[in-house]
């Protein structure tokens, strides 16, 4: 009946090609803080860090030609829909063969080939383009599906709560997909979101769950059936990951005044995404450490490669700073 | 061979608003509309009257009283193969989806290296005296003529409200385009087929030898007959429309204040620091050695519009206002 049954093999790849991405994305991110400690990288970064399992579950239940709209920590999700490592690291010193030719950034990375429609340095300004696509594709006659991602933070902006409201009366095929790791930029989430937050979409007529958002298994197979759902025109869902960034707001919050270093080492030592995901397939014997390492050991030299691409790229010619501008 | 006179076909401003909308909707099936009250109502100036007989409600959309949310689903749209006219009743109403125009449609094509395109027309109004008082009155355009990523249409007349809505919507960037609600109903010669306005050039409404007089949207009627004026006492007015303030034909303008050697900036937005400052600053630079005076400018009083008529008609320049103007830019007291 399901395919636990019938194909444990491919079940076992499908993991281990989730556990590959989240590495991907930790790597990755690991990488984006050496290139600003040392001054290598302008401006700052957003690291998804610890939050892993909420990309890659949510992408891995998408088709490619679904559509992501992403926000200001957003490289995981740019990973998990399948972006590049060197293309992505290069739009994050500014180079040329940066996603957006240097021009967007560590915070509005693009990739409409993988059905990215964009980072959002807006908290919540993605809300209303994700519900748009939705709409497009409901006009086209297409089954695409859209994908919101926001934070906590955004459950402050009205725009969310319009959009959702229209998604609802129109039976559009988009899911918010809300990241919470509770905190707001700098600011504990129990400051500013009063009320149940399930409540809110569902006061709308969004169909709303919550799920583990440290556990890539659970939202994976959450997202899935909130996917078909949509996709059989069942309307809009709203799907809550309870998560954690285990760095600041950004690259430069290192104090972390706001949170004690307790809270930190409790969700990273109980509920590590990459950990939870390899314990849990160690222990029900279908792989050992060794498949791990040698997962991040070929995740670091795709990293490796993908940093010395763009440590070397060119930057864009300086006649490129007005191109573009008008379509 | 000549063609026998026939008499030109007239159009109230709003029919040739609706015709342009209606004539793009049939050629291409992925322009749509979105807003509030915009089906069965047809818009509270009943521009949009019987779009949504022809088209259905999947094409002519109504949406809550929701600017920046249903802005934003035009936006996303707009990003994914549609080509969405989004319609804010009242230009005051931007101020709401601002995000949504300034820092999403405005950006997305240049922040994503050019790979992402928003074709989408916002649709709005500007014009005060109609008692409306301070928040539905606003002539709002250099608010976003200000941002680069978006091109501004101001349609002075039926001719003008056709043919640069039929090139809005085919245009591949976003376009705010700002209908004067006090003209809906003015008349005008309107060709039956189809054609278009090129953004960014400016047309020569009036030719005169001793002035130039600028003047946008609702201004180029009140040029126009202060011209007359103007001409009663000799001074031959050359009233000049650019019809986009952005992209701005500059070199028009400035062409026009090199033969007369004087000129007059005249616009409904609030003179302080609004789109008359820019376009006298560009004649000044660009026809400075052939200037006899100053450039003057003239926009609505810098003062929320009041509702009173008589307070709020002193708001808004007018006729005398532009000739008085005009005839001391000539030397005339």
């Amino acid at each position: 009946m399901t395919t636990r049954a019938i194909e444990p093999r491919m079940e076992l790849e499908a993991n281990l090609h989730m556990y590959r991405q989240m590495a991907k994305i930790r790597a990755f991110d690991e990488q984006v803080n050496e290139l600003y400690k040392s001054a290598k990288m302008p401006g700052l970064a957003h690291l998804y860090i610890g939050e892993e399992a909420v990309a890659v579950g949510v992408c891995e239940a998408l088709r490619r030609d679904d559509l992501i709209t992403s926000t200001h920590r957003g490289h995981g999700h740019c990973l998990a829909k399948g972006a590049a490592v060197n293309r992505m690291f290069a739009e994050l010193l500014g180079k040329e063969p940066g996603y957006c030719r240097g021009k967007g950034g560590s915070m509005h990375i693009a990739d409409p080939e993988t059905g990215n429609l964009g980072a959002n340095a807006i908290v919540g300004g993605s809300a209303g383009i994700a519900t748009g696509a939705a709409l497009s594709a409901k006009m086209r006659g297409t089954d695409q599906v859209a994908v919101c991602f926001f934070g906590d933070g955004a459950l402050g902006q009205g725009l969310l709560y319009e959009v959702m409201n229209m998604a609802a009366l129109w039976r559009l095929p988009v899911i918010y997909l809300c990241e919470n790791n509770l905190y707001g930029e700098y600011t504990p989430c129990g400051e500013t979101i009063a009320g149940d937050i399930l409540a809110r979409p569902r006061a709308l007529g969004v169909h709303a769950e919550s799920v583990d958002g440290q556990d890539v298994q659970a939202v994976h197979a959450t997202m899935r059936r909130l996917v078909e759902r949509a996709r059989r025109g069942e309307g809009p869902a709203f799907l809550e990951c309870k998560t954690y960034r285990y760095y600041g707001h950004h690259v430069g919050d290192v104090n972390r005044e706001y949170r004690t270093r307790e809270e930190e080492r409790e969700w990273m030592s109980k509920h590590d995404p990459l950990e939870t995901l390899a314990s849990r397939l160690t222990t029900q014997g279908l792989a050992d450490a060794g498949v791990f390492e040698r997962i991040l050991t070929d995740v670091k030299a795709e990293i490796d490669g993908g940093v010395q691409f763009a440590l070397s790229a060119p930057y864009p010619e300086p006649n490129e700073v007005d191109q573009d501008v008008y379509a | 061979m000549s063609t026998p006179e026939v008499a030109a076909r007239e159009l109230t401003y709003g029919e040739a608003v609706r015709e342009a909308i209606a004539e793009e909707m049939r050629r291409d099936p992925r322009v749509f509309l979105i807003g509030e009250d915009v089906a069965e109502a047809g818009h509270p100036f009943k521009v949009l009257t019987g779009l949504v007989q022809e088209f259905g409600t999947k094409r002519i959309i109504d949406t809550p009283i929701s600017e920046p949310g249903y802005a934003g689903i035009g936006v996303g749209a707009a990003m994914t193969g549609m080509r969405p006219i989004v319609d804010v009743m009242f230009g005051d109403f931007i101020t709401l989806a601002m995000d949504q125009i300034v820092n999403q449609a405005a950006k997305v094509h240049y922040m994503s290296g050019g790979k992402l395109k928003v074709p989408i027309v916002f649709r709005t109004t500007l014009g005060a005296t109609r008692r409306s008082a301070a928040q539905h009155s606003q002539s709002l355009h250099a608010w976003v003529s200000h941002i680069p990523g978006l091109k501004v249409a101001l349609p002075s007349g039926p001719y003008e409200a056709k043919g640069l809505m039929k090139t809005a919507i085919r245009d591949d960037s976003p376009v705010v385009i700002f209908e004067d609600k006090m003209m809906y109903r003015t008349k005008g010669p309107v060709p039956a087929e189809d054609y278009t306005i090129p953004f960014g050039v400016a047309e020569v409404k009036r030719a005169g030898t001793d002035i130039t007089i600028v003047a946008t949207s609702s201004m180029v009627g009140v040029a126009l007959g202060a011209a007359k004026l103007l001409e009663e006492i000799g001074i031959g007015a050359e009233v000049i429309d650019p019809r986009t303030t952005y992209p701005l034909d500059k070199q028009a303008l400035i062409d026009s204040a090199k033969k007369t050697s004087r000129a007059l900036v005249v616009d409904e937005g609030y003179e302080r620091y609004g789109v008359t400052a820019e376009i006298a600053s560009a004649i000044a630079e660009g026809a400075f050695y052939h200037l006899d005076a100053p450039v003057k400018r003239i926009g609505a009083m810098d003062v929320p519009v009041p509702f009173s008529p008589v307070l709020e008609d002193l708001t808004v320049p007018s006729e005398k206002m532009v000739f008085e103007a005009a005839k001391a830019l000539c030397g005339k007291a």
